[in-house]
C-alpha cells in the first residue's frame, strides 16, 4: 500500500476526535475519577478523625471518672474522720458533764453532812448543856458558865 | 486510498471489509479478528490484574477508581436484574462490557492506519474492528446462549426445565407449539444478540470506509463528527450486549 493524501485526512479527523476527546470526554471522566478519590480520602479521613475524637473522649471519661472516683474517697475518708471527731467531741464532753455532775452531787452531799453535822452538833451542845444542867442543876450558873460551854460546843 | 494506489473503489471497500484468514470452507480462521480480539483481551486483563493487584482500600488512584467505577456500574446493573445467587453472572457481565467496548473503541482508529502498518509488513489484510466480524459477535452470543440453557437446567433440574418449555404459555394441550414457540424464543437470543452488535459495528466501519473515499480536504467535515458520534455508539453497543446477557440469565433463573 501507498502512503498518499487520504491519509492525511483521516489524520485530521483523528485529531479532531482527540481534540474532541481531549476537551469535552476525558475531563468529565477524570473529574468524576478524582472526586471518587476525594470521597474516599474524605471518608477515610472523617473515619480517623472520628476515631481519634472517640479516644479522646474516652480519655476524657476515664480522667472524670478517675477523679470523681477521687474525690469520693476523699470525701469518704474526711467525713469518716470528721465523725469520729464528733463522737470523740461528744465522749470528751459525756466525760465532762459526768464529771461536773459528780462534783455538783458531792459538793451537796458534803453540804448536807456539813448541815447534819452542824445540827447534829448542836443537838449534842444542847443535850450536853441539857444533861449538865440536870446534873448540876444548882451549881452551875448558866450565865456564869457560858463561856465553858461555847468552848465545849467549838469543840464538838 | 486513491485511484493512484492502483485500486478502484469497490477494490479498495472490498479489500477493507475482507478478513485475513488462513484455511477454507468452514475451516477459515479470520487471523486479524482473533489475534486483534486476543491481544486487547489480554491487555485489557492484564491492565486489570495490575489494578486488581495494586489495589488499595485507602484513596484509590485513577485507575483503579476508573475499574472500581466499571465494576459498580456492572454489580448494580446485575443487582437490579438478578434476584438470588448471581454467581458467575457478574464477571461475565464485566467481561462482556469491557471486551466488546474495546474491540469496539479500534472503530475510532483511522479507517486505513493499521491496514497500511499491516501492509508495511507485508499483511495483505488486516480488519481491526473485531466486532465487525460475525465469527466473533456469534461466539460471544452462542456461548450465552449456552450459559442460558446451562443455567435453565441447573435452577429447574431438567424436569422443571422440559416441563416449562412444553407447557408454558399455553398449557400441557398444545405441548408442539409451546415447543416451537420456546425454541424460536430462545433461538432469537444469541441470533439479536450477536447480529445487533456485528450490524452497528459492520455498519459504522462501512460509512468511516466511505467517508475515506471523500477528497482528503473533506474527510474531517464528515468523519469528526461521524467518530464523535460513534464514541456514544460503541459504548452503547457494549453496554447493551451485556445488559441482555444478564437479563437472559436472569431470566434463565426465575420461572415464567
Amino acid at each position: 500500500m501507498d502512503i498518499n493524501a487520504t491519509l492525511l485526512g483521516q489524520a485530521v479527523t483523528f485529531a479532531i476526535l482527540i481534540w474532541f476527546t481531549m476537551k469535552f470526554v476525558w475531563p468529565p471522566l477524570v473529574a468524576a475519577l478524582d472526586e471518587r478519590a476525594r470521597k474516599v480520602a474524605d471518608g477515610l479521613a472523617a473515619a480517623e478523625r472520628a476515631k481519634q475524637d472517640l479516644a479522646k473522649a474516652e480519655m476524657l471519661s476515664t480522667d472524670a471518672l478517675n477523679k470523681a472516683k477521687g474525690e469520693a474517697v476523699e470525701i469518704i475518708a474526711l467525713s469518716e474522720k470528721r465523725a469520729s471527731e464528733i463522737i470523740n467531741q461528744a465522749r470528751q464532753e459525756a466525760l465532762v458533764e459526768a464529771e461536773r455532775v459528780k462534783t455538783q452531787a458531792k459538793a451537796e452531799v458534803d453540804l448536807e453532812i456539813t448541815k447534819a453535822r452542824e445540827a447534829l452538833r448542836d443537838q449534842v451542845a444542847d443535850l450536853a448543856v441539857a444533861g449538865a444542867e440536870k446534873i448540876l442543876r444548882r451549881e452551875i450558873n448558866a450565865q456564869a458558865h457560858s463561856e465553858l460551854l461555847v468552848a465545849i460546843r467549838a469543840e464538838l | 486510498m486513491s485511484e493512484s494506489a492502483g485500486l478502484t473503489t469497490s477494490e479498495y471497500i472490498h479489500h477493507h471489509l475482507t478478513n485475513l484468514h488462513a484455511g477454507h470452507g468452514f475451516w477459515t480462521f479470520n487471523l486479524d479478528t482473533l489475534i486483534t480480539s486476543a491481544l486487547l483481551g489480554a491487555v485489557i486483563l492484564g491492565l486489570f490484574a495490575h489494578v486488581a493487584r495494586k489495589a488499595t482500600s485507602g484513596a484509590p488512584g485513577r485507575l483503579q477508581a476508573a475499574v472500581e467505577i466499571l465494576l459498580e456500574m456492572v454489580q448494580t446493573q446485575v443487582k437490579d436484574t438478578f434476584h438470588g445467587d448471581s454467581g458467575i453472572v457478574g464477571p461475565l457481565a464485566l467481561t462482556i462490557f469491557v471486551w466488546v467496548f474495546t474491540l469496539n473503541t479500534m472503530d475510532l482508529l483511522p479507517v486505513d492506519l493499521v491496514p497500511l502498518l499491516m501492509g508495511d509488513m507485508g499483511v495483505s489484510h488486516w480488519k481491526v474492528v473485531p466486532t465487525t466480524d460475525p465469527n466473533l459477535t456469534f461466539a460471544m452470543s452462542i456461548t450465552v446462549f449456552f450459559l442460558i440453557l446451562f443455567y435453565n437446567v441447573k435452577v429447574k433440574k431438567l424436569g422443571g426445565f422440559m416441563h416449562e418449555v412444553l407447557t408454558v404459555p399455553f398449557g400441557a394441550k398444545m405441548a408442539p407449539f409451546n415447543l416451537l414457540f420456546r425454541l424460536i424464543e430462545d433461538l432469537a437470543k444469541p441470533v439479536s444478540l450477536a447480529l445487533r452488535l456485528f450490524g452497528n459495528m459492520y455498519a459504522g466501519e462501512m460509512v468511516f470506509i466511505l467517508i475515506a473515499l471523500l477528497p482528503a480536504y473533506l474527510q474531517w467535515v464528515l468523519g469528526a463528527p461521524w467518530a464523535i458520534f460513534h464514541i456514544l455508539i460503541i459504548t452503547l453497543q457494549a453496554f447493551i450486549f451485556m445488559i441482555l446477557t444478564i437479563i437472559y440469565l436472569a431470566m434463565a433463573h426465575e420461572s415464567h
